[in-house]
């Protein structure tokens, strides 16, 4: 069994035990290969459910929100990030959560390996030494990690929990590379190529709201889609109405995203809906000196106003 | 039964000649998936594939669909309803249990003009599974890898060639003219072959024996609470769903013109059994993914005698948290009965 994976059980066990808490959320064993699934854990006897791999893809700060129980959580370094806009947005108290921070070197993507096996079929995932070793009824392929992981993992810049009451594993050094690369190359692009791409991206969508659900900071009693009267926002799968669903959750999410990625690992037809979060998430960054999820002390740029705010917006339309 | 076969390089050529009559939907490559469309040319299509992330389902049922427009007067109203299109059309390569789906679909829009008239205009040549998938469990509601229910023609692949097994007199119909040459006994010996190897292939599924008693008198047991506890409560499941056929009407009216659509809808969803009063019977992803099941293993077989799942898998492969149905109907079937 993996050292994490002990370390965890352990560490449930015991804050069940001395009843810290009332809930642990973890992984549990998906029922396909290549999958891990979220698992709540009340009593010892469950706790050895709990597992730790590179399927762990879903970010588990969702299941925080109107909560009474005192929970203890797995969570990624991007899942911190959440955890930490969730506590300054008032949603979950610090005192409730006890953060089991895990270092993270990345997630597997699924659909990329898949991709690769074209259609054969996966009996045993065994992990190595940053490789994967797949294999089925006439195959075995290995495959290194690093080389599947999913997008919002390679522009990961914090994979180390920047807050934590506990940590599990040794701390992973951080990834070197531009993480706006790609943003970066999308704004070069002309207006039209930008709105030809993301008018490409949108048509795929198929309205079910995953992306959504999937983000925890995604939490509004009453989303604006969910209205029928008014009904804020058309719900047909036509150009314009997809389109006006995808901005307006952007702007939800500007200044608060934390590109944990969980819209788009959820979003079954593929659709590439980090690509506005993040050009949102590098222009606060920019201009607000601020990055979502990194401190619980610094003051979220909608929360506040300067006097002295440039407001280029205003003066230059 | 009668049985032809087709080489497989002979299958665009195939297409081409059905095009000229029918408009075809084929499973093609679009952006690293495949996905069902309308082809202009046989080459397009491509029968090299597991199954599609999306049921082949909105081409007899669109996820949006007018209805009718209008435009109002002082005092006359004039409605105007789309034509129906009277080219007929075709689904080639689809998965036996999508083609399954249909017959629920047709109990489900009984009365129903605009998915009639379009049903009774479509045929159906489906392909078998050689290599049935972890998630596919379509042996245990009924159907299997090599299923004909619902298909007028049904391939069935063997080396390089496929057998063709014609269900239906429409089917028979298809290959009129075509010169394709009947089954010898070797082709029918390895189709058999495929078939079982490919039904021994399956997973154990699930059990339906005694499920809908259970269900029926489970339906305020805690376990549900436990079961949808990870539930996002999306509309993945639903959406990705051969049989899941709801839906929703909206006005969009703008002045004196507009249209009536009908969209589909989830059960899913917050939405979805809001009443004007503000009072929502299914308040949580609990009631909500309950009704789900209950529909599907209890419900529908009150209504059509037919279990509402033809095990094509999809929910369990897409759902973002692998809320596994296999697993929720095994452990309701396991529970002892609340007394
Ligand atoms: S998850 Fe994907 S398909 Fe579903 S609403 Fe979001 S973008 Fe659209
Ligand atoms: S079961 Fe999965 S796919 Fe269905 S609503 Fe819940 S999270 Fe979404
Ligand atoms: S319930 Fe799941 S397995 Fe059954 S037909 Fe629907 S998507 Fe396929």
């Amino acid at each position: 069994m993996p050292e994490v994976t002990k370390k965890i059980r352990e560490i449930a066990r015991s804050l069940l035990q001395e009843k810290k808490v009332d809930l642990v959320i973890g992984f549990e064993q998906g029922t396909l290969p290549l999958r891990a699934t979220p698992c709540f854990v009340r009593g010892e006897k469950e706790v050895d459910r709990l597992v730790w791999d590179s399927f762990c893809e879903n970010n588990l700060a969702t299941y925080l929100i109107k909560r009474a129980e005192r929970v203890a959580i797995i969570a990624k370094g991007c899942d911190v990030r959440t955890i930490v806009e969730l506590i300054k947005e008032n949603q979950i108290s610090r005192d409730q959560v006890v953060i089991i921070g895990i270092p993270c070197q990345g997630m597997f993507d699924r659909r990329q390996v898949e991709a690769v096996l074209q259609g054969k079929e996966i009996q045993e995932v065994t992990e190595k030494d940053g490789q994967l070793i797949l294999r089925g009824g006439s195959f075995k392929e290995t495959l290194k990690r690093d080389t599947f992981l999913y997008p919002s993992c390679i522009t990961c810049t914090h994979r180390n929990p920047v807050i934590y009451d506990l940590l599990v594993g040794d701390p992973v050094p951080e990834l070197s590379t531009d993480p706006y690369q790609d943003v970066e190359e999308f704004e070069a692009r002309s207006a039209e190529e930008r709105w030809e791409y993301l008018i490409k991206e949108f048509t795929r969508c198929i309205r079910c709201y995953a992306c959504r659900n999937a983000c925890p900071l995604c939490y509004c009693q009453e989303c604006f889609v969910d209205s029928s009267s008014p009904p804020w926002i058309g719900k047909t799968t036509d150009e314009s109405d997809t389109a006006i669903f995808h901005l307006m959750r952007a702007f939800h999410v500007a200044g608060r995203c934390t590109e944990c990625g969980a819209c788009e690992r959820a979003c079954p037809v593929g659709v590439d809906i980090r690509k506005l979060n993040r050009k949102l998430a590098r222009d606060v960054k920019e201009r607000f000196g601020y990055e979502s999820g990194v401190s619980l002390e610094q003051v979220t740029p909608l929360a506040t106003f300067k006097p002295d705010d440039p407001e280029e917006f205003m003066v230059n339309p | 039964m009668k049985t032809k076969t087709i080489k497989k390089k002979d299958i665009a050529s195939f297409l081409d000649t059905l095009l000229t009559r029918y408009e075809v939907f084929a499973p093609v490559e679009r952006d690293e998936r495949v996905v069902f469309e309308a082809i202009g040319a046989g080459s397009e299509a491509t029968l090299d594939y597991q199954n599609t992330t999306m049921p082949p389902k909105g081409i007899l049922f669109p996820q949006t669909e007018q209805l009718f427009s209008y435009r109002s007067t002082k005092d006359t109203a004039d409605i105007a309803v789309p034509s129906f299109k009277e080219k007929p059309q075709l689904i080639f390569g689809i998965r036996p249990c999508d083609a399954r789906s249909f017959l629920l679909f047709d109990h489900a829009f009984d009365g129903d003009p605009y998915y009639i008239n379009r049903r009774g205009n479509t045929l159906l040549v489906s392909i078998g599974c050689t290599h049935p998938q972890a998630p596919c469990f379509c042996t245990s509601v009924g159907g299997g890898p090599f299923s004909e229910e619902g298909s007028d023609l049904l391939l069935i692949e063997t080396g390089d060639q496929y057998l063709i097994q014609i269900v239906t007199d429409r089917g028979a119909q298809l290959l009129e003219e075509s010169g394709f040459k009947d089954a010898g006994k070797d082709a029918l010996t390895l189709a058999q072959k495929m078939i079982k190897t490919a039904e021994a292939s399956m997973g154990a599924g699930i059990e339906i024996d005694g499920l809908k008693e259970k269900l029926d008198s489970s339906f305020e047991n805690p376990i549900w609470q436990e079961l949808t506890e990870k539930c996002l409560g999306c509309g993945v499941c639903t959406y990705l769903c051969p049989t899941c056929h709801c839906f929703d009407m909206v006005d969009e009216a703008e002045g004196s013109t507009g249209e009536r659509i009908r969209i589909w809808d989830s059960c899913q969803f917050p939405l979805f059994t809001l009443q004007a009063s503000g009072v929502n019977p299914r308040p949580t992803v609990k009631e909500r993914f309950r009704q789900r099941i209950m529909h599907k293993f209890s419900y529908m077989i009150e209504s059509y005698n037919q279990i509402g799942c033809v095990g094509c898998g999809r929910c369990i492969t897409e759902c973002p948290v692998n809320l596994d149905i296999r697993q929720v109907v095994h452990t309701i079937s396991k529970l002892e009965a609340l007394s």
